[in-house]
């Protein structure tokens, strides 16, 4: 029992630490990404090639003054960034990151935890990463973060429909809310060569998962809560200093943990080419899969303009969701008449 | 430790249940809501039914009380409301309520030795996994079930009839 516990605190501490470096080099990453990408080169004075950069970010946010607005509700505009980044760091811990390796001589299976509605709680925690962005909106007591925040909410609500949808397409072909049984049944190849991944066989529900995903994360083209033409910030225009870098890290958060979760729903997690001999591969092959992913992100938010709100509400309601339950039900048929 | 997992959720739950009702700011009452129910989530995987417990979190805590709060944020004055005071009969109203919710409980409190919950090593069958629940609600509460739906589809219906904007 103490045994157990004890690698369950060292894993949960491995990943935390973890995702909080990734979440402070995305964001070298995204403006080396952009520079590129708009011909220009992005930060590369502090330290090696700008390696530095995330480093004297965290230390000028530390340093800035942390600013309450007078007229603000205090608890809430406090409390906010909090309810915005727990879930966040929440959601990673059910996705399996690895196979199982031995370490000291102990076999370890490389994902914190793994429960039976691991699809269910990610959705669940997603769903709650509303609050802090309501809640930072409305007790900032300011008109551009108060629409930020209603945006947001109404966002989140619509496009959190057409993913679940998009997710119970890949369920009814495994039959398991378990993400580490959902990566098992991706495992191995048809016809010798083409990887039993679940975006051949549902490629429409990858589109959508990945569009909500997108609107989920508050992402160009679906930044419309902290559109800055319109709402100079959004929902966190009055924050600064750390409370302001918790939304930022929660809204990377986010990223990584959608990026992981789309990994691991359609491009067979962590599997690939001798994994069973090196299990250790398999970790490798999870994150650059993510990483692929995360850039391909960035490359949207440089390349696309952003959409007008009624536009994106349109997109959510009217196609989005009707496609997603259409796939649901083409798949479950097929299924059926398969078996 | 279940025991100790249950004292600390059961005591969040009936804190941000006492709050809710003390509170006079609706925002603050609605906020309790969701700890009560986030609470009660976790309460529900100390007896197994995961399912419900994600259910609990994802349509009342993730979904209906967006809602809820959506709304008050947006009448943001909880001052102005006067009138709300003078129906002074509303709280008589109460009395039955209470009365039957008391009831309720009393009588689960009189059922419930009757039940026994299965061990640990069969909680992939037990009664509150996405399995079993999925397999009871498709062949024996069928009726209910789709019943339900058409309830719930007609009140969307209502909703949209009542939301219409007329052409001009």
């Amino acid at each position: 029992m103490t045994g157990l516990l004890l690698e369950w605190l060292i894993k949960i501490a491995v990943v935390f630490a973890i995702l909080l470096t990734a979440v402070a080099y995305l964001s070298y990453m995204e403006r080396r990404v952009a520079g590129w990408i708009q011909i220009r080169v992005g930060p590369n004075r502090v330290g090696p090639l700008g390696l530095l950069q995330p480093l004297a970010d965290g230390l000028k946010f530390i340093f800035k003054e942390d600013i309450v607005p007078l007229k603000a509700n205090k608890l809430l505009y406090i409390v906010a960034p909090a309810a915005a980044i727990i879930p966040a760091l929440m959601t990673f811990i059910v996705i399996p990151y690895g196979s199982e390796v031995v370490l000291f001589g102990k076999q370890i299976a490389l994902h914190v935890t793994r429960i039976n509605v691991a699809l269910l709680y990610v959705l669940g925690l997603t769903s709650l990463s509303v609050y802090g962005i309501v809640l930072a909106g409305w007790s900032s007591n300011n008109k551009y973060s108060l629409m930020g925040g209603l945006r947001a909410s109404a966002q989140l609500i619509s496009y959190e429909l057409a993913l679940g949808m998009a997710i119970i397409g890949v369920l009814v072909l495994t039959g398991s809310l378990d993400l580490v049984n959902i990566v098992e049944a991706q495992r191995g190849y048809w016809f010798g060569f083409l990887p039993k991944w679940n975006i051949f066989l549902q490629p429409v529900a990858f589109v959508i998962f990945f569009l909500a995903a997108l609107a989920e994360t508050n992402r160009v083209p679906f930044d419309l809560p902290e559109a800055e033409a319109e709402l100079v910030a959004g929902y966190f225009t009055e924050y600064s200093s750390m409370k302001f870098a918790m939304f930022f890290m929660s809204e990377y958060l986010n990223l990584i943990t959608s990026c992981s979760l789309a990994t691991t729903l359609f491009f067979g997690g962590w599997t690939g080419p001798g994994v069973n001999s090196y299990p250790w591969l398999s970790i490798v092959y999870f994150v650059i899969k993510v990483f692929l992913l995360i850039f391909l992100f960035m490359w949207i938010r440089f390349t696309f303009p952003r959409f007008r709100y009624d536009q994106l509400m349109r997109l959510g309601w009217k196609f989005l969701l009707p496609t997603a339950i259409a796939n649901v039900v083409v798949t479950s048929t097929v299924l059926l008449l398969v078996n | 430790m279940e025991k100790a997992v249950f004292i600390i959720f059961a005591i969040v739950a009936v804190g941000s249940a006492l709050n809710l009702i003390a509170q006079r700011n609706p925002l603050y009452s609605a906020l309790s809501l969701i700890g009560t129910l986030a609470s009660l989530s976790a309460l529900y995987v100390t007896l197994h039914a995961q399912f419900i417990a994600a259910m609990q979190i994802i349509v009342y805590a993730g979904a209906i009380m967006v809602l809820f709060v959506f709304v008050i944020m947006l009448l943001n004055t909880p001052e102005d409301h006067p009138e709300i005071e003078k129906q002074q009969w509303l709280r008589y109203l109460a009395i039955p309520f209470a009365a039957v919710l008391i009831g309720e409980a009393l009588y689960v409190f009189r059922e419930i030795r009757n039940i026994t919950l299965p061990a640990q090593g069969e909680a992939e069958h037990a009664i509150g996994t996405t399995w079993s629940i999925g397999t009871n609600l498709f062949t024996q509460y069928l009726l209910p079930f789709e019943a339900t739906s058409v309830l719930i589809l007609m009140a969307i219906i209502g909703a949209i009839v009542l939301a219409r904007r007329e052409e001009s």
